[in-house]
């Protein structure tokens, strides 16, 4: 069948529009994740939804809504056990340890099919119900009203924690609120698409922008763009009559995007020193 | 006058540890106070308890007459220099206007209104011929000077400073002391600058704040910066010496103040404390 054929099909329809709204949360959340240096969070967060996922698997018997509550438990774990970036790490260090034994001791005592829970580490994009799909419609509205909300004090308090401070911002309630918005995005996205995917879609577009952008907005814009670009261009390619899976694909395009990003950041970065060179020259 | 800032037997610290220990200071609008002091003399205690950001456990804090967490408009802060990763998507424009628009809700979207307030004070500062450059491409000392851009958004009317000379060199830091000079002449802007290193900005201090252990010594620097004040304050013999121009602290811990800066002529404004000349006023 040819990609016109495929596209035609249910399963590749329910990928597409999957694929591209978890695309657009990711590419929003990711250049706060680089400016927050939270990359180490998202992979702590993406791999204890298998935790998550196995508590809900064996307590209520609904991985799904095992792993989002279990979601929000790690985020309030990890904001409250540390602030500063070298605490945060240790402490998602500690969490992720000992969430993912705590994980496989659940599974353990689960006498059904496990796979349910074990194919949250990989996901299947192309095995996605249009339960699925509502469930990433509420998702994306959610993290893209709330972080539209954060943004300004998000960034001040990123950027300039000791002055947002000072100026009234909540920083410690703005960085949980960020971290809770990560943690479902990662959790719900990594239900669908695997962690793999995950980590390539909330890091890499933001760590490209960071190489040519110089605003913020500016940065916001130039991570979905590659986000989009890598889930969607990865699709239609695995779509396009090959047994390839589509998150080599995927992740093919990111990581093709940063290259890209870290050859022609410098010479911008180059260009824009001598343009401000020459300002200074002037004043 | 009425005094700008007011503090009067204040108390403050940490899980019921004292840093500050029954301070009173009162800075006039205009007045340009150096704040000096070892480490952990409780310096940046000051500063918090004055941002409203710390509680004193007792005595009284007043700031144009309010409380300092309904002065905060009043107020503009420049917080101890952290330099900015090269690669952050922040240009020169968008940090200065995070110090007017941060706390509001929404995205980082440019009113009118806000860009001809922050061309202003790009202005004021000298940096309009960098303000759309990223901020990681800049030197120290032009990062130095949007954070008083950003501390002079909304007219306020005492500037805290927390060691806004750290890591520049010493062109940059007469260039940033100018710049406050200046405009606290020009508008009568309250001036507290927390510093290691008085000789930078000796020709244009007022009075001196010297901490140490949360306690104080408050006058004008000839009679702060003496051998007999500060062992008084410090409980042990301390040295003030005058080399080469600078004065320079010697604590009993070894501790050295001041060998670092310049000391600058600045006899355009009638300040000469030329201590080269020997004349023992310092």
């Amino acid at each position: 069948m040819d990609l016109g054929g495929y596209l035609a099909l249910p399963f590749a329809q329910h990928a597409l529009v999957a694929g591209t709204l978890i695309a657009l949360i990711c590419g929003v959340l990711s250049p706060f994740v680089l400016i927050r240096q939270m990359a180490f969070a998202v992979h702590g967060a993406a791999e204890l939804s298998f935790t998550g996922a196995a508590a809900g698997l064996v307590l209520i018997g609904d991985p799904v809504v095992g792993a989002l509550s279990g979601s929000v438990v790690v985020a309030g774990l990890i904001g409250s056990l540390g602030e500063r970036p070298r605490e945060r790490d240790s402490a998602i260090g500690v969490v992720l340890a000992g969430g993912l034994g705590l994980g496989i001791l659940l599974l353990s005592q689960y006498q059904g099919f496990a796979s349910a829970a074990t194919s949250i580490l990989f996901g299947d994009i192309f095995a996605i119900s249009a339960g699925q799909i509502w469930l990433l419609v509420v998702l994306a509205l959610v993290v893209l009203v709330g972080l539209g909300l954060i943004y300004r004090p998000l960034l001040f308090a990123s950027v300039d924690p000791e002055l947002a401070e000072a100026s009234g911002v909540a920083t410690r309630l703005l960085g949980i609120a960020f971290l809770l918005l990560l943690a479902i995005t990662v959790t719900e996205a990594a239900q669908v698409v695997g962690t793999l995917l995950v980590l390539s879609l909330a890091i890499i577009p933001g760590a490209a922008a960071q190489r040519v952008a110089t605003a913020p907005l500016a940065a916001t814009a130039v991570s979905v763009g590659v986000a989009l670009l890598a889930t969607d261009g990865g699709l239609l390619l695995a779509l396009n009559g090959t047994t390839v899976p589509p998150t080599v694909f995927v992740t093919g395009i990111s990581v093709g995007a940063y290259v890209v990003a870290r050859v022609v950041g410098p010479r911008l970065r180059a260009r824009r020193s001598r343009r401000l060179d020459a300002a200074r020259g002037l004043s | 006058m009425t005094a700008l800032v007011d503090l009067s037997g204040v108390t403050a610290g940490y899980g019921g540890r004292p840093v500050l220990r029954d301070l009173d200071i009162s800075v006039a609008p205009g007045e340009f106070v150096a704040v000096l002091g070892p480490n952990g003399s409780g310096k940046t205690t000051l500063i918090k308890v004055l941002l409203g950001l710390l509680e004193p456990t007792s005595g009284t804090i007043a700031i144009d007459g309010l409380d300092p967490r309904s002065a905060r408009h009043l107020v503009g802060y420049v917080p101890q220099h952290r330099g900015f990763d090269a690669d952050l998507p922040l240009r020169a424009r968008d940090l200065v206007e995070l110090g007017l628009t941060g706390s509001r809700p929404g995205l980082p979207v440019r009113r009118r209104a806000v860009r001809r307030q922050v061309d202003e004070v790009l202005e004021l500062v000298g940096a309009t011929a960098f303000a759309s450059a990223p901020v990681g491409l800049l030197s120290g000392g032009e990062q130095q000077r949007l954070r008083i851009a950003q501390a002079l958004l909304g007219d306020p009317r005492l500037l805290l400073l927390d060691e806004p000379l750290l890591a520049l060199d010493p062109g940059a830091q007469a260039g940033i002391t100018a710049l406050i000079h200046e405009r606290r002449r020009s508008t009568g802007l309250g001036v507290l600058f927390v510093t290691h290193e008085i000789n930078p900005i000796l020709p244009v201090v007022d009075r001196v704040l010297y901490l140490v252990a949360g306690r104080a010594a408050l006058g004008r620097p000839e009679e702060v910066m003496t051998t007999e004040t500060l062992s008084a304050l410090y409980g042990a013999p301390v040295e003030v010496l005058h080399v080469g121009g600078r004065t320079l602290v010697l604590a009993g811990d070894g501790e050295v103040s001041g060998l670092l800066g310049h000391h600058h002529h600045d006899h355009d404004h009638g300040l000469d404390l030329d201590h080269e000349h020997g004349d023992g006023r310092l």
